[in-house]
């Protein structure tokens, strides 16, 4: 049942929030054990939060858009009073003070939070195997990654746990698991949605957003989570655009540009069956009555070697804050100094430690021009570019992953081979605008394949007018 | 093009960082480290002269509130989640030490 569909439920008294949640709770207890969405599942909180929500219809409040909505949030979002360890080492234990604002915002949308998903530490990572809990398995086949960073998020949302999470995206972290794991997931606009309590990785990439399985339940997520935060400065003033309204407005007269250098011949490794999906999804759109025709955004080739420059550089800087200082792990030695060595050493895993030394490197005096400056400046390249194409069109489209779900273990001993399943998405973080993956069918192997939305900032409804095209006409997905 | 990252960049990086590396840690992050160093190489192919760099995505500007006094977080709250506290202060190890 779709989110709508169970906040209309609990908001006319026709179910409990209750029952909901229980049935929810046993989807998790029936397959959780094989699946390891879940850092921290909270039957307690939830049921309480859930019983809350009954008497509040009882007594005749409306709890909100989502009322007695399971939802799950990735655990590197801070909940007050709950562990939050970014599934890391460093911070596990640690019992955050406060609450994100897209946590509050949940709330008080009367959603009830289940659990904290697992994730790559910290967000680094594209298959949820740098997890210190543990890795989180595809609920489509368990042999397979589920992408990553926010495969616990996507995870959660293909098996059926709940129906919807929050997940978070730097360079892809919620597009590429929600196209592995056959799920719709949406990366807004930068500072569309308050990063106050996210967890920072790269600060100028991050940005919180929806799973869902459907198109208009990711709208009815992003329009709670959206909106101007005064916490965060780098929140957009601008009330949100109503998304669910435009929903059914088709994309009839909208131009359309298929990226031709992340959908071809100009990649190694886009692979011949995520390249015919794209090839059914332009074509649903065009006999939807949009112009569809392939175009040149050049500089999208460069976005994947300035993103790994530029994440890690932020990351090095981020993280300093993990100094066994103020709050979780620390490693006692015979000096501060040593202390911080030891608690880091400790606390974090390999990929944290390869992007904080990466960036720490590129920052370095004698590299900085080389390496992060010239990123800087591929970054303008980029923005400029697609300036340019969105001057003559109103979207673009291309894979959101090269290939399907790969397996466990594939790609963990090359950590480039890894970065690689970035490419087609780190362009719309480096450029701060939004976009989305939806399901479109399945490859040669039975696994989903996501057809990536693209829009310029704040081209959000444009964005979800040609999502919900696209769910229409899609073949028929995987089963969980 | 820049030279290839060495064995002592990355243990001077790692010390930078506040990282200690086993013998073997710092062989194999050397190897990874230029894998990727060397990935993003094919950006010297690129006429960036008169290009400016870009920072962030958002044309940033200062933002300022009212002077108005507001909720703050708990002081016992936040002194309860560091490792070492006294006196409501975090407490840490001699900062002067042997060796320092």
């Amino acid at each position: 049942m779709s989110a709508r569909h169970l906040a209309e439920a609990v908001r006319s008294g026709a179910r409990s929030a209750r029952s909901v949640l229980d049935e929810h709770l046993d989807a998790i207890s029936a397959r959780e054990p094989e699946i390891h969405a879940f850092n921290v599942v909270l039957t307690e909180e939830a049921t309480a939060a859930a019983d809350e929500i009954d008497r509040r219809v009882a007594a005749g409040e409306d709890p909100g858009p989502l009322a007695g909505v399971p939802v799950a949030v990735k655990d590197n979002m801070c909940t007050r009073g709950i562990p939050t360890t970014c599934s890391s080492r460093i911070l596990e234990g640690w019992i955050p003070p406060y609450d994100a604002t897209v946590v509050e915002r949940l709330a008080a949308a009367g959603a009830v939070m289940v659990g904290k998903t697992n994730l790559d530490e910290f967000a680094m990572g594209s298959s949820t195997e740098n997890s210190a809990f543990g890795v989180t398995r595809n609920p489509l086949d368990t042999t397979k990654v589920p992408g990553g960073s926010s495969g616990g998020s996507a995870a959660a949302v293909a098996a059926g746990f709940v129906p919807l999470s929050l997940g978070s995206d730097t360079g892809g972290s919620i597009r590429q698991p929600a196209a592995l794991c056959g799920v719709v997931g949406v990366k807004p606009t930068y500072g569309a949605v308050s990063r106050y309590g996210l967890v920072a990785f790269a600060s100028s990439l991050d940005q919180i957003g929806p799973f869902a399985r459907t198109v208009s339940d990711a709208a009815l997520l992003l329009e709670v989570i959206s909106g101007h935060d005064p916490l965060d400065s780098t929140s957009i003033p601008e009330a949100p655009a109503d998304l669910t309204s435009v929903l059914d407005r088709g994309v009839e007269g909208m131009r359309i540009g298929i990226i031709e250098e992340l959908s071809g011949d100009v990649l190694e490794g886009i692979a011949g069956d995520v390249r015919a999906r794209l090839g059914e999804a332009a074509a649903a759109l065009e006999a939807a009555g949009a112009t569809v025709e392939t175009t040149s955004v050049p500089s999208t080739v460069y976005g994947l070697s300035a993103y790994y420059v530029i994440a890690p550089a932020e990351a090095s800087s981020n993280l300093a804050r993990y100094d066994g200082v103020r709050f979780g792990l620390r490693v006692d030695a015979a000096t501060s100094g040593e202390m911080h060595s030891a608690t880091r050493t400790a606390g974090f895993g390999d990929e944290v430690k390869r992007r904080i030394m990466l960036g720490t490197y590129a920052l370095s005096a004698g590299y900085y021009d080389a390496y992060y400056g010239k990123s800087q400046k591929v970054r303008t390249l980029i923005v400029d570019d697609f300036a340019r194409a969105y001057g003559r069109y109103d979207l673009l489209l291309s894979p959101t992953s090269p290939t399907t779900a790969f397996s466990l273990g594939e790609k963990t001993a090359d950590p480039m081979t890894m970065y690689l399943t970035d490419v087609c998405t780190i362009p719309s973080n480096l450029a701060g605008h939004p976009s989305m993956s939806v399901p479109f069918g399945v490859g040669d192997d039975g696994m989903p394949v996501g057809v990536q939305v693209l829009a310029p900032a704040m081209g959000e409804p444009a964005m979800f007018r040609a999502a919900a095209v696209l769910e229409a006409a899609a073949p028929p997905g995987a089963a969980a | 093009m820049t030279e290839r990252i060495t064995r002592q960049d990355v243990a001077h990086v790692a010390d930078l960082a506040r990282l200690s590396l086993t013998d073997d840690e710092l062989d194999a992050f050397t190897v990874q480290l230029a894998d990727i160093l060397d990935h993003a190489a094919d950006l010297d192919a690129l006429d960036l002269a008169d290009v400016s760099p870009t920072a962030h995505p958002l044309p940033l500007v200062n933002v300022f509130r009212d002077d108005v006094i507001g909720p703050t977080s708990d002081r016992d709250e936040v002194l309860a989640a560091a490792p070492s506290v006294e006196d409501s202060q975090f407490k840490v190890p001699p900062v002067l030490g042997e060796g320092l």
